[in-house]
């Protein structure tokens, strides 16, 4: 069972994690790492050593923004950040609890926002966000309110339905 | 010279006024940008976050549109130019991702669209020297740091533009108009991107950070090429002293004296007047 784990995150993220030899260069270079349980490269052990329940359950897979720092530095040429996609797909597919769970709401909100306009719609994205999320509420009113009369946040989408060829992309997906 | 332009959702709303200068800079350079038709939403982070094929179709979607205009496709915000990146190698280097995004976009990949972002057309089109014979109001003694963020250049082997560790382009086209670009460690360090919301912790003690080095710089401002990191920038520092951060379409925008440029100022939510005032009673 415990080599499953490397096999079936190398088939969702195209990549090799038994090409890692941690010399620790992701860890060294993760922005978030400060915020982080485990950290990359710690990360990589934990799914080489099949440790399936801690890596899907973690925050730092949900943590991760993906800013390819890692996956730019890498001696062995593995994107740890497309690691990273997998891990969050898996865990949703396993229906594991998000580690970062206003970040998965976040990631949810914007889909649904381009499924229905085929754009995003900060306006009723970020009115849904705050009301869903456990964000306090008055978090970032001051801010969305200097957005708003500075013009940049509309309060119409630009189009009330997205394209249809958007439209069926989205066809079949619980996101 | 037309090229095919895709603002992104983000051009249209908080990086509105990175949308105005682009548009404004380009027209004064006789370029025009058509908008590409119908376009939609690139997925940006959240797409490759949760769903592989939707994260490639979404920009396939834009990229079937800009392939029937036939033109270069310009794209001022990194993530957009990202995601369009990424769903163009992919098709043109995997022949099952190609046939798939084809059947479910219903159109024949060509290959044939350069997707490129505003400062590689700026310097390699445009170049150099006919920036600054546009020059009609030097922005000398005014002191920037230039910050690339992520997705503009990483990762390399898709964005293919600039040095992904060393980029230099902006700071090339931004000397050309006086600036005084210092030099500092962090110009493609990460803001937080999408983490802005759910967790704004992370994203003040980045974007702290990145304020804190750019004064130690000797910077009056930041000066960026993405919607996400200016916004970032600008709302989440909690510093005493809060430093603008430009587009830097902006402040070229503001070296050729085109009169609009007044008119972006008040979009941010850091007023950067007091630094343009300042380098005026410095010179």
């Amino acid at each position: 069972m415990e080599t499953n784990l490397v096999i079936e995150v190398d088939r969702v993220s195209s990549q090799q994690v038994e090409q890692c030899y941690h010399c620790h260069k992701c860890t060294a270079g993760c922005p978030i790492v400060g915020a982080m349980t485990y950290g990359p490269d710690l990360l990589l052990r934990m799914v080489s050593l099949g440790q399936t329940e801690t890596v899907l359950r973690s925050r730092d897979i949900w943590l991760c923004v993906g800013c390819f720092t890692c996956a730019t530095r890498c001696p062995n040429d593995i994107d740890i950040a497309a690691i990273m996609d997998g891990l969050r797909r898996m865990a949703l597919e396993r229906g594991f609890p998000a580690g970062e769970r206003d970040a998965l709401l976040f990631h949810r909100l914007f889909l649904g926002v381009i499924q229905r306009f085929g754009r995003s719609h900060e306006a009723f994205m970020l009115g849904l966000f705050k009301f869903l999320s456990r964000v306090p509420l008055m978090n970032d009113v001051p801010a969305g309110i200097g957005l708003f009369v500075r013009g940049k946040i509309p309060l119409l989408p630009e189009h009330f339905r997205a394209p249809a060829p958007v439209r069926r992309l989205f066809q079949g997906k619980r996101l | 010279m037309t090229y095919s332009y895709y603002p992104g959702c983000s051009l249209h709303s908080t990086g509105l006024e990175y949308g105005l200068s682009t548009r404004a800079v380009f027209k004064h350079l006789g370029l025009e940008l058509n908008e590409v038709n119908e376009w939609a939403c690139c997925g940006a982070s959240s797409a490759h976050a949760l769903d592989h094929t939707l994260s490639l179709a979404l920009p396939a979607y834009t990229l079937s549109k800009a392939q029937a205009a036939g033109h270069d496709l310009v794209i001022p915000c990194a993530a957009c130019y990202n995601r369009l990146r990424n769903a163009d190698h992919a098709m043109k280097h995997d022949q099952s991702i190609r046939s798939q995004l084809e059947t479910m976009l219903d159109f024949e990949y060509s290959g044939s669209v350069a997707v490129r972002p505003v400062l590689a057309v700026l310097a390699e089109d445009v170049g150099l020297e006919r920036i600054r014979a546009k020059v009609r109001n030097p922005l000398e003694g005014l002191n920037v740091v230039t910050y690339y963020g992520c997705l503009l250049l990483r990762p390399p082997h898709i964005t293919h533009f600039d040095d992904a560790e060393h980029p230099h382009v902006m700071g090339d086209l931004l000397r050309e108009t006086g600036v005084n670009v210092r030099s500092w460690s962090h110009a493609t360090d990460c803001c937080g991107g999408s983490l802005s919301l759910s967790r704004s912790d992370v994203v003040q003690q980045l974007v702290g950070r990145l304020a804190e080095r750019a004064c130690e710089a000797g910077a009056d401002a930041i000066v960026t090429a993405c919607p996400l990191c200016q916004v970032n920038l600008e709302m989440r520092q909690t510093g005493r002293v809060k430093i603008p951060a430009f587009y830097f379409t902006e402040l070229l925008g503001q070296a050729f004296g085109l009169p609009e440029a007044n008119s972006w100022w008040g979009r941010h939510l850091i007023d950067p007047r007091p630094v343009l005032g300042s380098m005026a009673a410095a010179a």
